[in-house]
């Protein structure tokens, strides 16, 4: 692991503003936070509160006013955009609230997808896929199209998607955001089960109190600024 | 390769899109292939044109006829070493659509002037020797499936009436360029039947002579000879003799390019329309992707692959429909075009055509995707 001390995740005084029709708008004001390897972190907050901003610079699809963002031993401000694009390739896997699956790929191909950046032949990308929708119970549903799943099993689609490439880091912009609570509690199993069996390293935001029980630790964004 | 099922999925996405976009680029092209080939078929006529060869004809207009007496002169001005004759017939075969080039030709000289026309020795001996005789060109036969003995009856447009012919022959061209839908048949026949006062009258004398630099100076010579007369004349080389004829309808290669060249442009512009469409449609897909660790350059070179794989669909379509059909049809447009077929370089200048396109209708989307910023895209979503 390229992480220093143990820590996965480091932010130095992370700021990030955005203007709206020339009008600043700051949405994180001095971020200082460190997720360690292993860890199950939820990240609570009000809507604007600048949660996914924070996702989206730990995951390196957005970069910071001014500060350090350092995750998996890389300073990713310092990346260009080809190297950055490789480097989530290769660190991070991504959960959306919306499942965001290719339409008119089947769930076979939209796991895959990640799987093709790699130099995987054929064969051993099908293994690995077969194997991770195995895990989220979906293997028979592989020649599924996505409307022709549930929202669950989307979301259980979106996550195998996510794991496929065994990524450092998993981030979940609020992935039981859209579904019932059936299905919002069998995706946080899965959540706990991929931080306890394969000790996957998960920061997810969430606005339900009940989703945030089930990591280990919970940090709160308010207004731009992590509360005590 | 891995990412052509991404490529193709997307286009089958629009299904009706994808057809329509397909379907307008292989009409472009098809047009593009027709009207290269109406270039390249005059082409191949002036090609087809021998060097040592001059076309004697009225120096007013190809309308008019000359008296037979002039052969006598013609073959004896210096550098002249063999002359025939001939009349454009302008007939059809059973209904007006029926019409390719049929000349009535006097048979004595005509095989030493055209050694392009290849015959067997006993074919080229029977044609002579019979008065209603005529031979054919190997497509033509092909066309109408005539063989050896068949009489071929002709309805004259210039000359009037119902003329039958037997054919005796049946020649191939020495060369790909030679015109193969020609009927030729003796010009005796033709004078014989005519009235007292159209009779001895020829359309066009051919005259060879030594070699290709005493052309200018027997063109001179045989014009100078008749300038005074009643019926003057204008001669010059069989391959100026072709570029005039064509250029009767005006500058049509010209013509054709400004034609196919707007065709092709206003079909590009509806692919470039219609790529950006798609590509716009599904920009959280991209942003997606790029989360995924597709790069830019990978995102470009999707995106521009459908717009190119669209195009070469289309183009193959476009360019294979031509050659089929022009293959197929024998399409001679009433003899106007001899040889009118699609050649192997069209098709090729088609399909880079459509390649060409591809890139220019790709290139603004591609670059749109490539450019495009994940997190502002995935928050405009959510």
């Amino acid at each position: 692991m390229e992480s220093r001390n143990g820590n996965l995740v480091e932010l130095r005084n992370v700021h990030k503003v955005y203007f709206r029709d020339r009008i600043e708008v700051p949405v994180l004001q001095g971020i200082d936070l460190t997720i360690r390897e292993g860890e199950f972190v939820a990240l609570m907050g009000p809507s604007g509160s600048g949660k996914s901003t924070l996702l989206n610079l730990i995951a390196g699809i957005d970069s910071p006013t001014d500060g350090e963002v350092r995750v998996a031993g890389e300073s990713l401000g310092t990346l260009k955009p080809g190297k950055l694009a490789a480097w989530r390739a290769r660190h991070i896997g991504f959960i959306f609230q919306l499942y965001n699956l290719i339409p008119v790929l089947t769930a076979y191909q939209n796991v895959e997808l990640p799987l093709l950046l790699t130099k995987l032949s054929a064969k051993e990308r099908k293994k690995r896929v077969l194997k991770v929708l195995g895990l989220v119970g979906l293997e028979a549903r592989a020649k599924h199209f996505p409307r022709q799943l549930s929202g669950g099993e989307e979301q259980r689609v979106a996550i195998a998607r996510a794991i496929v490439a065994d990524p450092t880091l998993l981030v979940a912009d609020e992935p039981t955001g859209d579904l019932d609570a059936k299905n919002a509690a069998e995706i946080l199993t899965l959540l706990q089960r991929l931080h306890a069996e394969l000790e996957k390293t998960i920061l997810m935001v969430t606005h339900d109190p009940h989703a945030a029980e089930r990591a280990e630790k919970t940090l709160h964004l308010d207004k731009g600024v992590l509360q005590p | 390769m891995k990412y052509f099922r991404l490529i193709w999925a997307n286009l089958l996405r629009a299904k009706r899109r994808t057809f329509l976009t397909v379907f307008s680029i292989a009409i472009a092209l098809f047009l593009f292939c027709t009207l290269r080939t109406v270039i390249t078929s005059f082409e191949a006529s002036l090609r087809a044109s021998e060097a040592t060869r001059l076309v004697v004809r009225h120096g007013a207009s190809l309308v008019f006829p000359l008296p037979l007496a002039y052969r006598e002169r013609l073959v004896q001005v210096p550098g002249v070493n063999g002359v025939s004759y001939g009349n454009w017939f302008g007939g059809f075969y059973q209904d007006p659509k029926n019409q390719f080039a049929q000349f009535a030709m006097d048979v004595p000289t005509m095989f030493d002037l055209f050694p392009e026309l290849v015959m067997p020795a006993d074919q080229v001996q029977a044609f002579r020797s019979e008065r209603t005789a005529a031979i054919i060109g190997k497509a033509l036969a092909k066309k109408y499936g005539w063989k050896l003995g068949d009489q071929v009856p002709i309805i004259g447009t210039i000359f009037p009436g119902e003329w039958r012919f037997v054919v005796r022959g049946i020649y191939e061209g020495k060369t790909k360029d030679v015109d193969e839908n020609t009927l030729f048949f003796h010009w005796d026949y033709l004078n014989e039947s005519l009235p007292e006062g159209r009779k001895n009258q020829v359309g066009i004398y051919w005259i060879r002579v030594a070699s290709p630099d005493l052309a200018a100076d027997v063109s001179r010579r045989v014009d100078a000879m008749f300038e005074n007369s009643p019926q003057p004349t204008k001669t010059e080389t069989e391959k100026a003799f072709q570029a005039g004829f064509i250029s009767m309808i005006g500058n049509i290669q010209l013509l054709l390019t400004i034609i196919g060249s707007a065709i092709v442009f206003a079909i590009m512009l509806v692919t470039v329309n219609t790529m950006m469409m798609a590509a716009r449609e599904r920009t959280t897909e991209i942003a997606v992707l790029k989360t995924l660790g597709y790069s830019d350059g990978l995102i470009l070179r999707l995106v521009a692959g459908e717009a190119l794989l669209v195009s070469l669909l289309g183009g193959l379509l476009g360019c294979g429909l031509a050659a089929l059909v022009f293959h197929e049809s024998d399409f001679t447009a009433s003899g106007f075009f001899p040889n009118f077929r699609v050649l192997p370089e069209t098709i090729v200048a088609g399909l880079l055509l459509a390649v060409l396109m591809g890139i220019l209708s790709g290139i603004v989307p591609a670059v749109t995707a490539a450019r495009l910023e994940v997190a502002s895209a995935l928050r405009k979503v959510a």
